[in-house]
């Protein structure tokens, strides 16, 4: 079976796929890193999304060809309930999550943002996960945390 | 067994074995620091015998031998909160601390049937079954060591899980009092409920305990659930409702290893070892298909409600006296339209069953865990003590969407293909496929006089029916595979609050119960009220115009409910409310700006809310932008303040992108919004600021916080964009087109 070499979660990895077509998605999932949801397939939701070389991707989208060579990080990658990323820790502080199958795409998306933008305005945060649908609505605690992560003490309306 | 057995501190592995959702919380720092022990599914092992009669106290607590408590619930926790709220209820009441529960939730095997986790109630009935039953206990458990002490009970105290004599000095533990062992007692409706003036937990925004995993994706939803051999499945629907099988080419996924094809009457699936080769196989087999039943056209969907046969009529609610209007009175007409809308889950429905010969075990993020055992064991045709249902986290679900119907399709296959069974929905079957929340057509007629006297109020509603003894709604996979299920519609309750809450002399709700409905129809959030409340308050805001009258101040002069008249008050008061009639100056500018308000008593016997909305119209492009909502919210008692604010956003949120941009299209074959593009979702930049105050009323009975407030936004919105711009918007959803329409003169009403 073909193999990809992948640096995922810091560490190197070998992905087999038979079919180099095979979405980076379902060989992440299929590895255990569920934290990546399957949302939609399409590149449309934001669900699925992860960092490829800093970037947040769809990996519904990227195959598991195109992505050998690069760097993967996960939800899984940016910290553990031990020791939580500053983003997760700022999202359990503001409790964002209501069924919570949007968050890790969120958390994600706003990940990247950090990387690019470290003080982001409400406006940029915005903009950066217009792509990360959420249905239970939680976009009000998503931007307050985000703010909070990012050292602002900024008020995302007042809602909550 | 004891319950006993089930000790709080037993491993991860011991719980896995117990199949339940367990949660434990550690206190750390003089914080109340939840931990989240996540040991879910799993039914390998047997399943400890269980007290499950809900008349019992032992079918909702134990005392453990180590004297630590644990906690079981019927309803199951959507994200909503109920994993802390219920542990809050019961340790405040019992007299110990959080840290010493454990809960266990949603699990026919584990948790006593309290119904589905729907209509708002897992608080206000769930969790007070559970206040009782700690209740109880709790006399109990003072009774008893009164008299090992030879003391009077009254002269005792339950606290820190001990019961001690009031003058202090050291009592008996509850371990010592009954640790593992039974109460043997059913509910006491009168034992006596703590003063919620001594509450400690009640009423504390504690963390809800299930987020830190969320947040690092520990968590397992029923998508990540694995067991061993399990096999991945693609369903495969039929390109028109109603077409059926003709022939399957099998050979056209010949090509994919492993592959196996499922083909009962006209149901059809592929099965294969490995996710990824399921979903090729799925897009590659090819079938054969016979024609639909057909669907309406959709612009003519309201004048077909309206003419559908056979519909039955019910007087629901007929007040005052049959006098005739009286002179000088203005009279208005106007007919609203709500569409079929999708509960529009960010996680396609998944489900994985085990089925075997003689017992099924199913692992669902269904709301009804308990609810659904009897019918799956009809089709299943096994004894219903033999199938068991275990929640699992899944994406939100707001009522029904496709859970259900993929525990049905996991079911129907691990039977036919002898392994366990995951099926993953493709985004194109859930919104496909999910049932909808149904279509709703109200018309309203009514007078005011000069004074602000409604006279006379009629609504009319075109709704489906709710067969009778109907247990959940026809599922997919029995249907297609021809298996035995209850035929039948059920929404939940759609036609409530169809009466304006306001003194009228004469006022009449009639119900036009259609028989049909063109696709399947399922609660959906708030069933029902969204409509209803966006046709009563926006008619009565078309009323207060007609009589040249502020709205908010006809509100004020008809509401008779003191803690109606609080909430109205307090958005008035947030909003700087201007008194004066509407549509305001401005109606005309390029962008014109408004504020609209709507109330509502939600079913007329719970919460009182009130939403004031400020919007922008711009008249060129017709978009309207929501920059503020102000919302007052009394639902009685609050247990957590943060969970019930948490759920009035998501209530508010997910309400505007139904009022705003979500509708269900469809082609006379079937549904075409099957994507986020042609049924797109409220995004990060159209959130409007939100403004919440909840009133808390300690010594009133908690009343449910998950729908309420969904009910007002869409009357708030049309008010606003009346009060901005003179249109008045009587059809969801307020897309562009249609509010330039309205602003164009033409009928923003739905032809019927
Ligand atoms: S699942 Fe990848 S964007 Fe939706
Ligand atoms: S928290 Fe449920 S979809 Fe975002």
């Amino acid at each position: 079976m073909p193999r990809y070499e992948i640096r995922l979660n810091g560490t190197s990895r070998t992905i087999e796929s038979a079919d180099p077509d095979q979405p980076l998605l379902y060989a992440l999932r299929g590895l255990g890193l569920t934290a990546t949801k399957f949302g939609c397939g399409l590149g449309q939701c934001g669900a699925c999304n992860v960092l490829v070389d800093g970037k947040a991707m769809p990996s519904c989208r990227a195959t598991v060809a195109e992505t050998a060579g690069k760097s993967i990080t996960t939800l899984e990658g940016l910290g553990t309930p031990a020791a939580p990323h500053p983003l997760q820790a700022a999202f359990i502080a503001a409790q964002v999550p209501q069924c919570g199958y949007c968050t890790s795409g969120m958390i994600v998306s706003a990940a990247a943002l950090l990387r690019e933008t470290p003080k982001p305005s409400e406006a940029d945060i915005r903009a950066a996960l217009d792509g990360n649908l959420c249905r239970c609505g939680t976009h009000v605690r998503v931007v307050r945390a985000v703010l909070a992560a990012s050292g602002q003490t900024g008020q995302a309306g007042q809602g909550g | 067994m004891t319950t006993s057995q089930i000790a709080p501190n037993v491993s991860r592995r011991a719980l896995l074995k117990g199949g339940a959702l367990t949660v434990g919380f550690v206190l750390g720092g003089g914080r109340l620091e939840p931990i989240a022990v996540l040991a879910q599914g799993a039914a390998q092992a047997a399943a400890p015998a269980r007290v499950l009669d809900p008349k019992e106290v032992d079918a909702y607590l134990a005392v453990n031998g180590d004297g630590t408590v644990t906690v079981w619930c019927g309803k199951v926790d959507l994200g909503q909160g109920l994993r802390v709220a219920i542990p809050q209820i019961a340790a405040e009441e019992l007299g110990i601390g959080l840290d010493k529960i454990t809960y266990i939730e949603g699990d026919t095997a584990l948790t006593p049937d309290q119904g589905r986790t729907a209509g708002s109630y897992g608080i206000a009935r769930g969790g007070m079954q559970i206040r009782q039953a700690a209740a109880t206990a709790r006399k109990a458990l003072v009774e008893i060591a009164a008299q090992r002490l030879g003391v009077p009970a009254e002269t005792l105290v339950a606290e820190g899980g001990a019961v001690r004599p009031k003058a202090g000095g050291t009592g008996l533990g509850f371990a010592e009092l009954i640790g593992g062992k039974r109460f043997d007692l059913k509910l006491d409706p009168k034992a006596p409920v703590r003063d919620p003036a001594t509450y400690t937990l009640v009423g504390k925004p504690l963390p809800r305990p299930d987020v830190p995993a969320k947040c690092t994706g520990t968590l397992t939803y029923v998508h990540d659930f694995a067991v061993p051999g399990m096999l991945h499945a693609r369903m495969i629907r039929p390109p028109a409702l109603g077409a059926h099988l003709v022939a399957v080419d099998e050979a056209s996924v010949a090509g994919l290893a492993g592959v196996r094809v499922v083909h009962i009457k006209d149901f059809l699936a592929v099965v294969a070892a490995d996710e990824w080769t399921a979903v090729k196989a799925a897009r590659a087999l090819k079938a054969q298909w016979t024609e639909g039943s057909g669907l309406p056209a959709q612009d003519q969907l309201p004048a077909v409600l309206k003419a559908s046969p056979g519909a039955t009529e019910q007087v629901l609610v007929t007040k005052g006296a049959e006098a005739p209007r009286p002179d000088g009175a203005k009279t208005l007409q106007a007919t609203y339209f709500w569409p079929m809308q999708s509960h529009a889950s960010i996680g396609p429905s998944c489900a994985v069953a085990d089925v075997k010969p003689d017992s099924a075990t199913v692992w669902t993020a269904s709301q009804g865990t308990h609810g659904n055992q009897d019918t799956f064991a009809r089709f299943l045709k096994l004894p219903k003590d033999k199938v068991r249902l275990i929640y699992l986290d899944g994406a939100g679900c707001y009522g029904m969407n496709g859970h259900e119907d993929a525990a049905a399709d996991a079911a129907v296959l691990s039977r036919a293909v002898g392994a366990p069974v995951r099926v993953q929905w493709s985004r194109e079957d859930e919104l496909g496929w999910d049932p909808k929340g149904p279509a709703q057509l109200i018309d309203i007629a009514g007078a005011i006089d000069a004074a602000g006297k409604i006279r006379d109020w009629r609504t009319d509603m075109w709704i489906p029916e709710n067969t009778r003894g109907l247990p959940s709604i026809p599922l997919l996979a029995p249907e297609a595979a021809g298996l035995d299920q209850m035929p039948g519609l059920n929404s939940g309750q759609i036609a409530q609050n169809g009466d304006p809450p306001y003194r009228t002399d004469r006022v009449q709700v009639v119900a036009h119960w259609l028989k049909t409905s063109p696709l399947r129809p399922a609660p959906l959030r708030s069933p029902g009220k969204p409509a209803n409340c966006f046709a009563v308050e926006s008619f009565l805001d078309e009323l207060a115009a007609a009589a040249g009258l502020d709205p908010l101040a006809l509100r004020l002069q008809g509401l008779t409910n003191p803690r109606g008249i609080a909430v109205v008050e307090q958005v008035a008061q947030m909003m700087s409310w201007q008194a004066r009639p509407s549509p305001g100056p401005g109606r005309d500018a390029p962008v014109g700006r408004g504020r609209g308000i709507a109330y509502i008593h939600y079913k007329h016997e719970e919460a009182h809310v009130a939403i004031g909305m400020d919007v922008a119209v711009e008249r060129s492009s017709g978009a309207i932008k929501v920059e503020r909502v102000a919302c007052a919210h009394d639902c009685g008692q609050i247990i957590n303040p943060d969970g019930v604010r948490a759920q009035v956003e998501g209530s508010i949120l997910q309400t505007l992108s139904r009022v705003l941009m979500e509708e269900v299209r469809f082609d006379q074959k079937r549904v075409t919004s099957t994507d986020w593009s042609s049924y797109p979702l409220l995004t990060f930049s159209d959130v409007p600021k939100l403004d919440i105050v909840l009133i808390d009323r300690p010594t009133d009975p908690p009343l449910g916080a998950g729908e309420a407030a969904c009910a007002p936004v869409g009357a708030a919105l049309a008010n606003a964009v009346f009060d901005a711009t003179g249109a008045r918007l009587r059809t969801v959803p307020f897309t562009p087109e249609r509010v330039k329409a309205a602003l164009g003169g033409q009928a923003a009403t739905p032809r019927t």
